[in-house]
């Protein structure tokens, strides 16, 4: 087991090395000079050579990876060009409405979607089963902003229940918090919803054909006891996968999400770095969510161990 | 996968249905196929279905409601009168002609995108999957861009090339050939072990051949499957990109531009955000049942997977 998490953890390496070269190459064969931009417009030429020096810029490629390498691995992102702040800075500002709507969005999502993808396998072709199915193909079709938009004008505009727009931080409340959070975390589970509990489905499906559950049923356990202890418990593996995975789509309905509801997290961030070139943000924002989801995708692997004993490796 | 379905599915082939015939039967390949037909129709006749040119404004007709009549200033300066089926937006141009004419971008950009996405997957994974010392450094190149949430990776690769619709489909298309590559290197490895592929390798066959006229040949299936799905994302994915601002250019209607433009009166006018939105989402939703339904008919294996 021990060698299995080891060999795990080393092949995230090489993964996130070439995460690294790809945001790095993308963003140097991007025209313009960030040297230039750096000093701004009234700079005289000395001036943009003392920082293209200063920042390396003069240096090979290679050498170039090297220091922005190093420079990573001590948390430096360099600085913004639009914000004219330090981008560690600016990522500290804007993390917290990101992690709390991501983490809320997991939340409702797996609550939602695991007991929807149980109860369809168990009634296997009924209309409950049917009615999943043609909610999954719906939920995977309805772009993120157009659902954001009818939910504003349903339960914001109509029914009143929660503020149109706006983030109000943890520290204003947690009530306050969460009233805002709410309506973006639903608009951005309904896919990750339809994503799990496809997986659900098939995969309890599977393990209800299997010997152990008819033994199970034989003995007479209770069937919510056989679908939850023997079923479920057999099919965690692929449900975690799936909803290690569906951290990419999470991350792209962050971007989306937090455009349309207005919160200031680094989703909202990376838009408008994009539209002001603002290239060192992008950078940062880009390799952070890119990290997170290959770690995630590591301890969802690792997670296996606990979920599967039969997995010794 | 369902057993009734898979032994429905061996009768048929037992029966030896053609796939024509098995298509034709499955529902949802019908319902998708339709509505994507109608859809296509509706691109190249955009012209002739009671629209306008969609970049007309004029500045009395703003704001209109669905239905309400006004005036639009044709591009020979002619006064005209003009129904706004779907109302107008905040310049004054007729939302029911950009919806229309967003028809022919959306497919455009879907079907460049999954042929593009396509190639470039094909190549590489019959490269990966056939020439073994390539396999390692690519696949490790395609795990690292798969890392990349796909959306960002678009966003920025098309705030470096600037927006067009080239940049926006060849973006679009970057962020899915890993898949298809992956796609493409396990059914080589699989079919590579295949008694014909073994045979033509020992009549001496030369490898492009054997890549491309025994093995291309059996990874059709799975790849039209894999190709339609990539069409509905890259519709979702221009959508979503052109509606952050990041996509084409504001002037060309789509339907992520239209709502794009809609979403600051979205309180007072939101039919300017309905219509685009209904589009969009029933195009994608054609697609995708439609690649649900060749799936079913084309690819038991693949089914049986999902």
């Amino acid at each position: 087991m021990y060698t299995f998490i080891a060999r795990r953890l080393l092949s995230t390496i090489p993964v996130l090395l070439v995460v690294a070269v790809l945001i790095f190459l993308m963003l140097r064969l991007t025209p313009g000079d960030p040297a230039a931009i750096l000093a701004g417009d009234a700079a005289s030429s000395e001036q943009i050579a003392e920082i293209r020096k200063s920042l390396g810029l003069d240096r090979s490629i290679p050498v170039q990876f090297g220091i922005w390498a190093g420079n990573l691995l001590q948390g430096e992102f360099g600085r913004s060009y639009f914000y004219k702040m330090e981008v560690t800075q600016l990522i500290a500002q804007r993390i917290e409405p990101t992690l709390a709507l991501a983490t809320l969005t997991i939340l409702i999502a797996v609550v939602v979607s695991v007991p929807l993808g149980v109860i369809a396998a168990w009634r296997f072709g009924g209309w409950f089963d049917r009615a999943l199915m043609g909610f999954s193909v719906l939920g995977f079709s309805l772009p993120v902003f157009v659902l954001a938009y009818l939910l504003i004008w349903l339960v914001s505009l109509k029914l009143g229940w929660f503020p149109v727009q706006g983030y109000k931080r943890l520290a204003e409340g947690f009530w306050p918090f969460l009233h805002h959070l709410v309506l973006p975390a639903i608009t951005l589970s309904v896919i990750y919803i339809a994503l799990i509990a496809r997986v659900t489905r098939a995969s309890v499906l599977e393990a209800l054909g299997e010997d152990y559950i008819r033994t199970a049923r034989a003995k007479g356990l209770p069937e919510a006891r056989v679908l939850v202890r023997h079923a479920l418990a057999n099919a965690a593996v692929p449900i975690a996968t799936v909803i290690g995975i569906g951290i990419a789509l999470l991350i792209g309905g962050v971007v989306v999400t937090e455009s349309v509801y207005a919160i200031p997290g680094l989703g909202r961030l990376t838009v408008d770095a994009v539209l002001a070139r603002d290239f060192p943000t992008v950078q940062a924002v880009i390799l952070l969510f890119s990290f997170a989801y290959v770690v995630v995708n590591l301890l969802v692997d690792l997670s296996y161990v606990v979920f599967d004993p039969r997995i010794r490796y | 996968m369902d057993p009734q379905a898979l032994s429905v599915e061996s009768a048929n082939i037992a029966r030896h249905e053609s796939a024509w015939q098995r298509l034709h039967r499955h529902w949802s390949v019908r319902i998708g196929g339709v509505v994507l037909a109608l859809l296509v129709l509706t691109a190249l006749a955009a012209p002739w279905l009671g629209t306008v040119d969609p970049t007309l404004f004029d500045a009395a007709s703003r704001d209109l409601r669905p239905g309400q009549s006004g005036e639009i200033t044709t591009l020979d300066g002619e006064m005209i009168k003009h129904r706004f089926l779907m109302g107008s937006d905040s310049f004054g141009r007729d939302i029911y002609s950009r919806v229309i004419y967003g028809t022919r971008v959306s497919l455009l950009v879907g079907i460049a995108t999954a042929l593009l996405a396509l190639a470039f997957g094909i190549l590489l994974g019959l490269s990966a999957g056939y020439l073994r010392w390539l396999d390692g450094p690519l696949m490790r190149v395609m795990d690292g861009l798969m890392a990349i949430p796909a959306i960002l990776l678009a966003i920025t690769l098309v705030a470096m090339w600037r927006a067009s619709l080239i940049t926006v489909v060849v973006a679009i298309a970057i962020t899915e050939v890993p898949r298809v590559t992956r796609l493409v290197r396990s059914l080589v490895l699989s079919i590579r072990e295949e008694p014909y592929v073994e045979a033509a390798v020992s009549l001496g066959t030369p490898t492009l051949k054997i890549m491309f006229g025994h093995i291309l040949p059996n990874c059709i299936a799975p790849l039209i499957v894999q190709g339609t799905y990539i069409c509905a994302s890259a519709i979702l994915v221009e959508a979503i990109l052109s509606f952050l601002g990041v996509g084409l250019p504001p002037d060309i209607p789509t339907w992520g531009n239209i709502m794009a433009e809609g979403r600051v009166q979205f309180m007072a006018y939101p039919h300017n955000l309905f219509f685009p939105g209904v589009f969009l989402a029933l195009t994608v939703l054609a697609v995708n049942i439609l690649g649900d339904g060749l799936r079913d008919t084309l690819d038991p294996r693949m089914a049986r997977r999902v």
